[in-house]
Order: structure tokens, then C-alpha cells, then sequence
């Protein structure tokens, strides 16, 4: 009987852990359906707000109109249709703003009802106008016509130039300038942390005494430990102002200061990941360089870091991706300027920044709470060509 | 002869430099720790961590922030560690070296690559708006828990490891069951490293903010959560608005090194409670 309900008792265990173990692995998946559920209705969705549309007249023979022709028209770089592949009349804009320029309230009528007659003229009398009016000014029977907005492809999300992600009444998606961003950031990282790792990592597995490496170990532990909030904190009163005075610059919030701080994080995982590697090199392939009359110093450029030449890559993208997503203490140095960066004494905004401070302020299903979503996909696949790419090093290695 | 004292001093110079390097990198920590204890410890005192934020949370405490804080490590551990140590020994005792094995472990490994703010917007969209928690210290504890899910697999799996097999045949051999193999021997072994991992992860979920950003936290709340479907205030995003968006930065600067102060000394407790934990038991085991 005993023996029996033991049996049952086993049996349920089992799947207690077999199922835990799968929720644990879902969440990977779990967490690319929902991303892509919320981000992806940002493609294949027109750039501009739905309950607002652009007329055009008649004769007009515009097919249609991108997001950032309209932002073009509207700051008056594009005055002409002739620019766009239509005919020779220049653009007249028209906005509910400019009723009172055209219109006397007399014309309108006391409850607007004259309205939708006088801008039918208006659009009749005018081939170039392009008028943009919420849906119920647009006439019942309209003389002229709706001109449909070029949709947001991947190609322009990922290509565009410009994040405007907020402005009317053409709102830009573009994340070239983010992802140049981040790309900035967390090289400028690695070349700060690669060099200062991988000497601390040759010193703790090759130089250093065993008393020595027992201080340094939970020295780099607390390195990893300390929250991101701190670091940026700390870049923020410390390392902001230094880098103002130093470069005599408007301000400190830089490239710079998130590469320094990033590649400050960034070393635990360089120094573990390439003193592990370092450790792995065999003691008999040490020994014979040693015997045949090498120094120890030789022996390490010639013999250890060679054979651990994959380890220390994979030491180095492991970084690189540590800094890649790294959001809040980027938010707090760098400036958060969304434009494409030349020097590394200039503001820049990264993806994961760009989520955590506007995410907040975005109207829920919006457009801009999908484009966010779509940088959230937009990181994880960065993230996850790194982390398959540590992999696929680690298990090359292995074989 | 002349060459061989060449390759010397070649030798001395290089690994004095990396001595050197690695001392600065010892540096740097200590910078930072000692620049944010001696600005903060100034400002810690009983009434700091105990009374609520006041006018412009320029005076008064971080009494709220402090609880939100422990609320979200103990709910996210609640459900973090069970799953977290049960998968980890699915994982290592019960599944053999199979395709099922290497996906689970890949997954693993993928899910600890994921940045933290990823983290956030999946919470954002599951606990917050599909399962509709809202705003909440259980969307928060829920978010917070999967970010440290792979860090206690990890932990757990190698402590796992490091319990030797022959006392699993041992067991066997004298009639034991698995499940009574894994309890009366295997846990008992690494419980002290499972303790240690943890530890750490309760370490490192009191320090992240981004994942919280859209599921908990609120800007300022000066009264305490009820429930685990209330807002709640948390150390590292009271950091956060302290720095960059405070009604008066200035004034607000010395609760801002308070408040670092407060998240820097749960992390060296933690730290050091850890490495003692191994130490001790390390030892312990060894004699064994």
C-alpha cells in the first residue's frame, strides 16, 4: 500500500518538474508572440492617426504620400507636386487652422453649416491644395479626393533616418539613428572594457597567486552586482560633469560618458568568460612551452591566449551584448538625442533608452506604443544573433 | 645569456602591468563605493528609512520605497525559486542527454541573454494589459521573477553537479526511490549553493529598474500597498525619478545618495552573506 503511494507520489513529482522546467523554456517563446503581437500591427499600418485624412483635388494625379513627404510639406521643403511626380502647381496647405483666412463666420454659417459646401469650393477652386481635415469636416459629397498614405514598411522602419515618433501630423519611425546609437555606445564600450578585461583576466589566471585571485574574484562579483540604476547615478553627479569640463562641452551627457560607464559594467562578464577560457588551455601544452625555454610571459602569448583565442571572442560579443541591452544606466549619461551620431562627444539615444523613456508617456495600441514594441523586437533579435553566436563559438570549440 | 635577461625584464614589465590594470579595475569599484557610501551615509538615519517622502520628495524618508522594494523581492522569489530550482532539477537529474535537454538549456541560456527592459515590455503587455493585474506589485513580482529565473537554474544546476554521483548510486543501492534519492541526499548536499544562488538573485532583482518601469512602479506614493494588485514604490526607480525628474533636483540630490547608499548596502550584504555562505559550507563539505 505504502509502496503504491510512493510510486503515485513519484509520478506526480515528475510532472510537477517537467512542467516547470517547460514553463521555464516557453518564456523565450512566450515572450517573442507577445512582442511581435503588440509591435508588429506597426507595419502595414497607416503613419497617420485614422480619424484624420488628405484631400486632394480632382485632377491631382499624386498616387500617394509617405510619412516623410508629408513632414516635408509640412515644414515647407516640398512645395510643389511637380517634386512628388505630379502635375506643375505648388501646394496649398490647407488645415482647419486656416478656415478663418479663406472664410468669414458669416459664409460658414452660425453652426458651420455652410462648412463642408465652402471647403468643396475651396478644394475645387484650388488643383494644388492639400487639405488636412479631421472626418467630420470632410464633405458628404466630396469634389475632390482622399489621397491614401504610404503604409510603414520594415524597410523604412529600420532605414529611416528620423525619430519623430510624436510629431503631427506625420509622425517619422525611423530607427537608423537609434541603432547607430547603440551600436556607438557599446563598441565604444568594448574598446574601453576589452583591453582593461582581458589583463585583469591574464593577471587572476596566469600571474596571480591564489590569495590574490580569492580577493579579486568577489572584487568582480560586486562589480557585476552593483544595480545599473547606481552606475548611472553614479555617471551622472561623477562622470558627466568631468567629461563637460574636460572636453569644454555644452554638455557631458555624451556617447562617451555610456561608453565608460557601459565598458565599467561590461567587465565582469569579459573577465569571467575570458579567464574561464584561459583556465581551459591544458597544463601539458604550458608545460612543453615552458620546457622548451620559454618565459611565462611567452608561454601566455604564444601558447594560452592562442588556445583560448574562441573563449576570449566569445568573452568579447558576451560584452557587447551585455552593453547592447543595457537601459537604464545609457537613459541617464548619454543625453538621449535622438540623431545620428559623428563624434563621441555627442548626445545620442539608444534603443533600450528610447523604450524606457517614452513607453511611459505613449497612448496605449497607438502607434507609438506598437513602435516601441517593434525596437523591443528589434533588440531581442540582436540579443538573440549574440547569444547563438557565443554558442555556436562555445560548441564549435568544444567539438 | 644577454637575450635570456632580456625575455626577464620583458616578463617583469608585462606582468606588471597587468598587476597594474587589474588594480584598477579593484580601483574602480572602490571609487564608486566609497564615492556613494561617504555621500550617503550622512544622510542615513532612523527617520530616513522609516518616515515617507515629503514636499517634493525633497525631505522626509524613503520608508515606502523600502517596502515596495521588499514586497517585489518576496513576491518574485515566491515564485521565481520553486520553479527556478524544480526546473534546474529536472534538468540535471531527470532528463538524459536527449534533443529535449539541449532546447531546455538553450532556452535557458537565451532567456538570461534577454535585456532587462525586454523583460519590461513583455510584462507590460502580459500582467499589465492582457491578464489585466494593471499596475501592480504582482505584474512587478511576476516581471521581475522571470528575469530571475535563469540566474536560479544556473545556480542550482551547479550546485547540483557538485554533489558527487556515487553517493546518488549509493542511495539506490539501498532501495531508495529517485524522489527520496533527490530529497534525503541530493538537496541536503546543495542546499548551501542553492542558498547562495538565492541570495544573489535576490540581489539582483532589487537592483533592476526597467523591468518595473511600466508594471509597478509609481512615481510617488506616500502611503504603503495593501494588496498585491496596488502600486507600490521601489528603491532603484525612486533612484531613477530622484536624478532625472525630480520637482527640485538639487534639494532632492541628498535623498538621491541616501537612497543609493540603501540599494548599494543590500547588494554588498548580499555579497558578502553569499561568499560567507560558500566559504562556510565549502568547507564544511570538503571535511566531509
Amino acid at each position: 500500500m505504502n509502496r503504491k503511494r510512493l510510486k503515485i507520489f513519484e509520478k506526480v513529482f515528475g510532472v510537477v518538474l517537467f512542467s516547470s522546467s517547460t514553463v521555464t523554456s516557453l518564456t523565450v517563446l512566450f515572450i517573442i508572440v507577445f512582442l511581435f503581437n503588440e509591435g508588429i500591427g506597426l507595419f502595414n499600418s497607416t503613419p497617420v492617426e485614422k480619424k484624420y485624412q488628405f484631400i486632394v483635388s480632382n485632377n491631382n494625379t499624386v498616387k500617394e504620400l509617405s510619412s516623410k513627404q508629408l513632414k516635408d510639406i509640412f515644414n515647407y521643403d516640398i512645395t510643389n507636386w511637380k517634386q512628388l511626380g505630379g502635375s506643375n502647381d505648388s501646394i496649398l496647405l490647407f488645415t482647419i487652422n486656416d478656415l478663418s483666412t479663406y472664410f468669414t463666420d458669416d459664409e460658414l454659417g452660425a453652426n458651420f453649416e455652410y462648412l463642408p459646401s465652402k471647403i468643396n469650393e475651396l478644394i475645387k477652386k484650388n488643383p494644388g491644395i492639400l487639405a488636412y481635415l479631421s472626418d467630420k469636416y470632410v464633405p458628404e459629397h466630396l469634389e475632390g479626393h482622399v489621397i491614401p498614405l504610404t503604409k510603414i514598411s520594415i524597410k523604412d522602419f529600420v532605414t529611416g533616418t528620423e525619430w519623430y515618433p510624436t510629431s503631427e501630423p506625420a509622425p517619422q519611425f525611423g530607427v537608423l539613428p537609434l541603432i547607430l546609437g547603440t551600436l556607438w555606445v557599446s563598441f565604444g564600450a568594448i574598446l574601453i572594457a576589452l583591453p582593461l578585461g582581458l589583463a585583469t583576466a591574464i593577471f587572476m589566471a596566469e600571474v596571480a597567486s591564489q590569495r590574490l585571485r580569492n580577493i579579486l574574484k568577489p572584487v568582480i562579483e560586486l562589480l557585476a552586482g552593483i544595480p545599473s540604476v547606481v552606475y548611472g547615478f553614479f555617471g551622472l553627479v561623477v562622470l558627466v560633469p568631468l567629461i563637460q569640463q574636460l572636453f569644454n562641452l555644452p554638455v557631458g551627457e555624451t556617447a562617451l560618458a555610456g561608453s565608460i560607464i557601459l565598458g565599467i559594467m561590461a567587465l565582469p562578464t569579459i573577465i569571467t568568460v575570458s579567464e574561464d577560457a584561459l583556465r581551459t588551455t591544458p597544463t601539458s601544452l604550458k608545460e612543453a612551452s615552458l620546457a622548451l625555454g620559454a618565459t611565462r610571459w611567452q608561454t601566455i602569448t604564444r601558447v594560452t591566449v592562442p588556445y583560448a583565442r574562441s573563449g576570449i571572442t566569445a568573452a568579447s560579443i558576451l560584452g557587447i551584448g551585455r552593453a547592447v541591452g543595457e537601459t537604464m544606466a545609457v537613459l541617464m549619461v548619454t543625453g538621449n538625442a535622438g540623431v545620428i551620431p559623428h563624434t563621441f562627444l555627442q548626445p545620442v539615444r539608444t534603443i533600450p533608452a528610447t523604450i524606457a523613456a517614452e513607453l511611459g508617456e505613449s497612448s496605449y495600441g497607438g502607434l507609438h506604443f506598437k513602435a516601441l514594441f517593434a525596437l523591443g523586437i528589434l533588440l531581442f533579435l540582436i540579443t538573440l544573433i549574440i547569444n547563438t553566436s557565443v554558442e555556436l563559438i562555445k560548441s564549435r570549440k568544444r567539438s | 645569456m644577454m637575450s635570456f635577461i632580456h625575455k626577464r625584464i620583458k616578463q617583469k614589465i608585462a606582468f606588471s602591468f597587468f598587476g597594474l590594470v587589474s588594480l584598477i579595475v579593484v580601483g574602480i569599484l572602490f571609487v564608486i563605493l566609497g564615492f556613494i557610501i561617504f555621500r550617503g551615509i550622512s544622510v542615513i538615519n532612523w527617520g530616513f528609512l522609516t518616515q515617507m517622502p515629503e514636499e517634493g520628495m525633497t525631505k522626509g524618508g524613503i520608508f515606502p520605497a523600502i517596502v515596495g522594494t521588499l514586497c517585489l523581492i518576496g513576491g518574485s522569489m515566491i515564485f521565481a525559486f520553486p520553479i527556478g530550482v524544480l526546473s534546474a532539477i529536472y534538468l540535471n537529474e531527470y532528463l538524459k542527454e536527449t534533443w529535449l535537454k539541449k532546447f531546455m538549456r538553450s532556452m535557458t541560456n537565451n532567456l538570461a541573454g534577454i535585456p532587462s527592459i525586454v523583460f519590461g515590455l513583455f510584462g507590460m503587455a502580459l500582467f499589465v494589459n492582457k491578464l489585466k493585474f494593471g499596475d501592480s506589485i504582482l505584474a512587478g513580482s511576476l516581471t521581475l521573477g522571470l528575469l530571475a529565473l535563469p540566474v536560479i537554474i544556473r545556480t542550482t544546476e551547479e550546485a547540483l553537479k557538485s554533489v558527487p554521483d556515487h553517493l546518488r548510486i549509493g542511495s539506490y543501492a539501498l532501495g531508495a526511490t529517485k524522489l527520496q534519492t533527490i530529497r534525503r541526499v541530493v538537496l541536503p548536499i546543495a542546499a548551501p549553493n542553492i542558498i547562495t544562488g538565492l541570495i544573489l538573485s535576490i540581489s539582483r532583482v532589487s537592483g533592476e529598474t526597467a523591468p518595473i518601469l511600466f508594471t509597478v512602479a509609481a512615481y510617488f506614493l506616500p502611503k504603503l500597498p495593501h494588496s498585491m494588485f496596488d502600486q507600490a514604490m521601489a528603491l532603484p526607480y525612486h533612484l531613477y525619478v530622484l536624478t532625472t525628474s525630480g520637482t527640485n533636483m538639487e534639494a532632492s540630490r541628498p535623498m538621491a545618495y541616501g537612497t543609493a547608499f540603501v540599494l548599494i548596502m543590500i547588494v554588498l550584504i548580499a555579497n558578502l552573506l553569499a561568499n560567507a555562505f560558500r566559504r562556510y559550507f565549502g568547507k564544511r563539505n570538503k571535511m566531509n
